[in-house]
Order: structure tokens, then C-alpha cells, then sequence
């Protein structure tokens, strides 16, 4: 009883000590690998555009820039309107997520407006990913969402503007909460 | 849409050489188990012509020597099923739990790309003390760590959402396969950087021509994600995300991205296309469910299946049973249709998030009939039937299909995928 007791302060007193040492927030130890990351390193690597538009770069692109784009470089798999294939359709659709034939495109089911600058820029064309200009990818933005009847023909997509669209499915998401009950 | 690709399958691709693509040496296996043998793969080279068995007198002639780095035996020829975007696995070939590596199912969204390892560098910056490189030598010598663990593709057997359509379980359920992997935690290396106290998502992006992003909860993958180097022993291999891969037990194959080379902390989700357009589940009601991360309880038998031809007597059935979020606890198999259900034998080990292998013995008497598995892992969930699942999703979820899966098998003893 004695002993435990002794065990039970020296680990009350340990404790507070460290209270005032203050812990160090990771309780994993540091093995002194890696080393320090410079800007440069990271802004050669950080294409991630946020939500809010954190990432978005200067310069700006409008829906005629971008139909003379599109047809020159995304066309071909997509079709002439957006609505052709033989890859993704990314046009229409609105209205029909809960039919017996949901269409999922950019105007029917993208949330964020911001994903389609991060996606066009990350990983397409196709052949050729990460090519292309600020100027070019707002363009193609400007015009994809000029086709699904998000902004007018004449706007101007930028990193200040293109953050403030607001999508026609933004709330068609749940976040997955489900356990595992049967049924589900 | 295909549920597993956004550059969809080519609708007219042939369906006619599936049978072609159920090779003879398969064959033989099968047949062999049939005729009342468990050392199938002991007595079926005596069954093979000798230009596919080797030398007619082996005890007579000196063999081949040692060798850098072994081939399999000639004449195996079980493969992938390759695709433009990915390869299925052939689970009817295959023993025991390990995929062999050559045989793991691949998923890329634009290629394998190649990479140097000595220049290969992964990046940890965003909400981090001190944002850090590592080389891969860097990251060999943290502490590493072990496990055993399926990787499964959400869109694994996702064509069955819509009624039967693969012919065989390569076709069904050939995106998933199980390998053992070395790593170290994610969370050793994050540690390294500094964790700061309003990080709540990392950002994991992928070296390849897709640069393959997805958003995850930090809390959850500071638990047992692994940074892994190695597959079974080695290295790991080209398509499997070499030299840098994340693996996240149990979780859905997409987040386990490949060619890893940055991880990015911040305060929300980053919404890349992966986790809004693609990777979600649409519901019946026009809604989606979003970040469903976790694969389900879910089991298939492997033989006799899809494509395969059995004879009355005995039947030993096969299958593998997996969950991502805990231990299979029973497989049951059913050969009357679903009216009576009998235990499998679970293989031991039976590991957390990891392919279980099953066996129950059968005698078919040579009447029609349907053989189907279901599996309860630890918490008590129990997989579904399709009219229940169906019930519950709908039938445009494209991924997260882990139905109860039904061969059917005629008076002739051929298997068919089929639905009651």
C-alpha cells in the first residue's frame, strides 16, 4: 500500500513538473532525419488550390479565351459542347442526381468551383498535365462554367472571383458518419 | 460510367475470349480438386504435357542452376487482366492470402510513372514547425513497422451495382489483392515536422502524371497509416507506387496514394476532384455521401467461380472474407440457394484489415444449384444481400459495392455469375 502510494506522488509530481515544463505537443521522439524544406522546394511542389482560394495565382481568363481553348485542347475527348465524350461529360445535368439516370458533370455535381482550377492545372490535358498558364486554366474555367449556366458570358474568372461561386451542389454532400450497422 | 475509372471502359470490348482468359493450368487445378484430392497443385504436372511440365525424365538429366532473381515455373501462366486504367488480379488462381506482387491489381489515372529513387524526395509542409524534406534513405532508417493488409479499390465489383456482369471473380472482384508491407508510420515522419495543434487534414499527392491528391483526416491516419518502401520482402514495385507508397489499413485503395512525394497539413479538406466528384457515393435521394473511407464487410468464394467447370463428388469451396475495419470473425457458405448456411474454416492467421482465406468441403450431387459466402467481422456487422444493400444505396453509388456475390451453377457443373 505504502509503495503504491510512493509510486502514485512520484508520478503526481512528475506530472506536475511537466505541466510547467510544458510537453511537447508530438509524443513521437525525433530522429534528427530530413531536412529543413526550403521556398523553393515548396513552391515548386504546392499546386493545391483551397476552397477559399488559398493557392489561386495572378491572372485572369474569360469564356471567350476559353472556348477557343477548349476546342483546341479538350475537345477532342470531351466533346465540342461539354456534352459529347468519349471521355468524362462535363456538362449538364443539373437536375438529375436523384432521376433513374443521375448525369454527373461539373454543373450537376462539382461542390467547389476552386477544384476545377487544382484539377485542370494538376492533371489535365491529358497528354500533357501541368502545362498549362494561369491565363489558360482560368480561361477553360471561365468557359466550363459559362456552359453549365454558372456565370455569364462575359465574366472574368480570377483569384479573386472564382472563390466567390457558388455551385449548384454545393450542399448535395453528407460527410460519411455511418458505424456499421446493418442496413447502411 | 465505370465506377472504378473516369476514362471509361470501351463498351464493345470484346466479351469472347474470357473463356481463353480461364487458362488451362487453371483449368487443370480446378478439375484436379474435384476429383477428390486436397494436393491439387502436388498431382496437376503430371497432368500437363511434358513440353509445359518440363523434362520427360528429370531424374536423368542435370537441372538448370541458380539463378540472379527466380521466374515462376514454365507453363504458369495465371495473369492480370489489364485494362487502359487497371489489371484485376486472378483470385480463382490463387492460394492462401499474399498476392504475389507480379499479380496485385493496379489503378493509375494517368500511367506508372518512372522514378529515380536517389532523387525521390517526399515534402511535409502546411501547418508543420519546421516544414521537411526526405530522401528515401532518410526514410529507410526511422523505425519501420510491418503488417499484412488487403488493399481494395472502392470500385471493386462496382459493375455488380447494376445486376451480374463480370464473368469470373478476376472480373468481380479482381481490384483488391494482399500484400505484406514495410514502412514507417506516417506519424513518426509528421512527428519529425512538428505537428501544429489546429492541423485537422493532410494532403497526400501522388508523383504520377495525375498527381494523384486526396484530402484525409489527420486524427484518423496518425493512428496506423504507413509510408511503405517494401511488398513482400522487397522493394516495392513500379505500379505499386514505387519507391514511396501511403497505406491505410482498411481504408478504400485510392487513399493509399502512390509515388507519394508531398503531404501538406491544414485546417479543413482540400476538396481535390478525388473527393467531391470522384470517390463519393451518390444516394438515391440526389445526395452523396463524401469521404466514405472505410471498406465494408465483404467476402466472395474464389473456386469454384465464375468461368469454371466442376464434377459431382467433392468440392472443396474457397474463398477470402475481409473488412476494413477490424477481423473477420465467421465465414459461412451456403449451397442450396441461401436456404441453410454452414461455418467455414477460417486459415489462421486471422488478421485485422487483411484478406482471410475460408475453406468448406462440398459434395455436389450434380443438381442445379447456388453456392454464395456472406461474412460477420468483429463489431457483428453482417455482410448484406444485394436487395438489402440495394435497398439502402440505391444502385448509382458506382463505388462501395460489398454485397453477398452468387455463383450459380448448372447440371453441366459450369459457374455463372448470377443474382435471385
Amino acid at each position: 500500500m505504502g509503495r503504491s502510494r510512493f509510486a502514485t506522488s512520484i508520478i503526481l509530481a512528475l506530472s506536475l513538473c511537466l505541466m510547467f515544463i510544458g510537453i511537447p505537443k508530438a509524443e513521437e521522439p525525433h530522429y534528427g532525419l530530413g531536412k529543413l524544406a526550403t521556398e523553393a522546394d515548396i513552391k515548386a511542389w504546392d499546386i493545391d488550390i483551397a476552397p477559399n482560394g488559398v493557392g489561386l495565382p495572378h491572372g485572369r481568363g474569360t469564356v471567350q479565351q476559353g472556348a477557343t481553348l477548349y476546342a483546341a485542347k479538350c475537345a477532342a475527348c470531351h466533346g465540342q459542347t461539354g456534352t459529347e465524350g468519349p471521355k468524362d461529360r462535363l456538362v449538364g445535368g443539373q437536375g438529375s442526381l436523384d432521376t433513374e439516370d443521375p448525369i454527373k458533370t461539373i454543373g450537376s455535381y462539382w461542390p467547389y468551383a476552386t477544384t476545377l482550377y487544382d484539377y485542370i492545372f494538376r492533371a489535365m490535358p491529358f497528354t500533357a498535365p501541368q502545362s498549362l498558364t494561369p491565363e489558360e486554366v482560368y480561361s477553360l474555367v471561365a468557359w466550363l462554367l459559362h456552359q453549365n449556366g454558372i456565370i455569364e458570358k462575359d465574366a472574368v474568372m480570377d483569384a479573386r472571383t472564382l472563390p466567390t461561386i457558388r455551385m449548384p451542389n454545393r450542399d448535395g454532400f453528407i460527410s460519411d458518419l455511418r458505424s456499421d450497422g446493418p442496413g447502411r | 460510367m465505370n465506377p472504378f475509372d473516369e476514362e471509361k471502359r470501351n463498351p464493345s470490348e470484346p466479351d469472347t475470349d474470357k473463356e481463353a482468359r480461364i487458362d488451362r493450368r487453371t483449368w487443370l487445378t480446378g478439375a484436379v480438386s474435384l476429383l477428390g484430392t486436397t494436393a491439387a497443385g502436388l498431382l496437376t504436372p503430371a497432368l500437363l504435357p511434358a513440353e509445359e511440365g518440363g523434362s520427360v525424365r528429370p531424374t536423368h538429366v542435370p537441372g538448370r542452376g541458380p539463378s540472379p532473381y527466380g521466374v515462376r515455373a514454365q507453363g504458369e501462366t495465371v495473369q492480370r487482366l489489364p485494362t487502359a486504367t487497371h489489371s484485376l488480379t486472378p483470385h480463382h488462381a490463387l492460394h492462401g492470402i499474399i498476392t504475389p506482387s507480379a499479380l496485385h491489381f493496379e489503378r493509375h489515372h494517368n500511367g506508372v510513372p518512372s522514378i529515380n529513387p536517389d532523387r525521390h524526395r517526399l515534402l511535409i509542409h502546411g501547418l508543420v514547425d519546421q516544414p521537411r524534406t526526405f530522401s528515401m534513405s532518410d526514410l529507410v532508417r526511422f523505425p519501420s513497422v510491418t503488417r499484412t493488409l488487403f488493399i481494395e479499390c472502392s470500385g471493386n465489383s462496382g459493375h455488380e451495382w447494376k445486376g451480374p456482369t463480370g464473368k469470373t471473380v478476376q472480373e468481380t472482384h479482381g481490384l483488391m489483392s494482399t500484400s505484406e508491407w514495410t514502412g514507417v508510420p506516417l506519424s513518426t515522419v509528421l512527428a519529425e515536422a512538428g505537428i501544429k495543434p489546429d492541423a485537422a487534414w493532410v494532403l497526400a499527392e501522388g508523383s504520377d502524371a495525375a498527381a494523384m491528391t486526396r484530402s484525409l483526416p489527420l486524427a484518423e491516419v496518425l493512428n496506423d497509416a504507413l509510408l511503405c518502401y517494401a511488398q513482400n520482402g522487397e522493394a516495392l514495385r513500379p505500379e505499386q507506387g514505387y519507391p514511396l507508397r501511403l497505406v491505410i489499413p482498411g481504408w478504400e485503395g485510392n487513399t493509399c496514394i502512390k509515388w507519394i512525394r508531398r503531404l501538406k497539413l491544414g485546417t479543413a479538406s482540400f476538396m481535390t476532384r478525388e473527393e467531391t466528384s470522384r470517390y463519393t457515393d451518390l444516394m438515391p435521394d440526389g445526395t452523396a455521401r463524401q469521404f466514405t473511407f472505410v471498406m465494408e464487410a465483404k467476402s466472395v468464394i474464389t473456386s469454384p467461380s465464375g468461368g469454371q467447370r466442376i464434377e459431382p463428388g467433392f468440392v472443396e469451396i474457397r474463398g477470402l472474407a475481409w473488412s476494413g475495419r477490424g477481423k473477420i470473425v465467421t465465414a459461412e457458405v451456403s449451397t442450396d440457394g441461401g436456404r441453410s448456411w454452414h461455418t467455414a474454416q477460417l486459415q489462421e492467421p486471422v488478421l485485422s484489415q487483411c484478406h482471410t482465406r475460408f475453406r468448406f468441403g462440398w459434395r455436389w450431387n450434380g443438381d442445379e444449384t447456388i453456392i454464395q459466402s456472406r461474412c460477420t467481422h468483429e463489431t457483428g456487422y453482417i455482410q448484406p444481400t444485394r436487395a438489402a444493400l440495394v435497398a439502402a444505396r440505391g444502385v448509382h453509388s458506382f463505388y462501395h459495392y460489398h454485397a453477398i456475390h452468387i455463383w450459380k451453377i448448372d447440371r453441366r457443373g459450369t459457374v455463372t455469375n448470377g443474382q435471385v
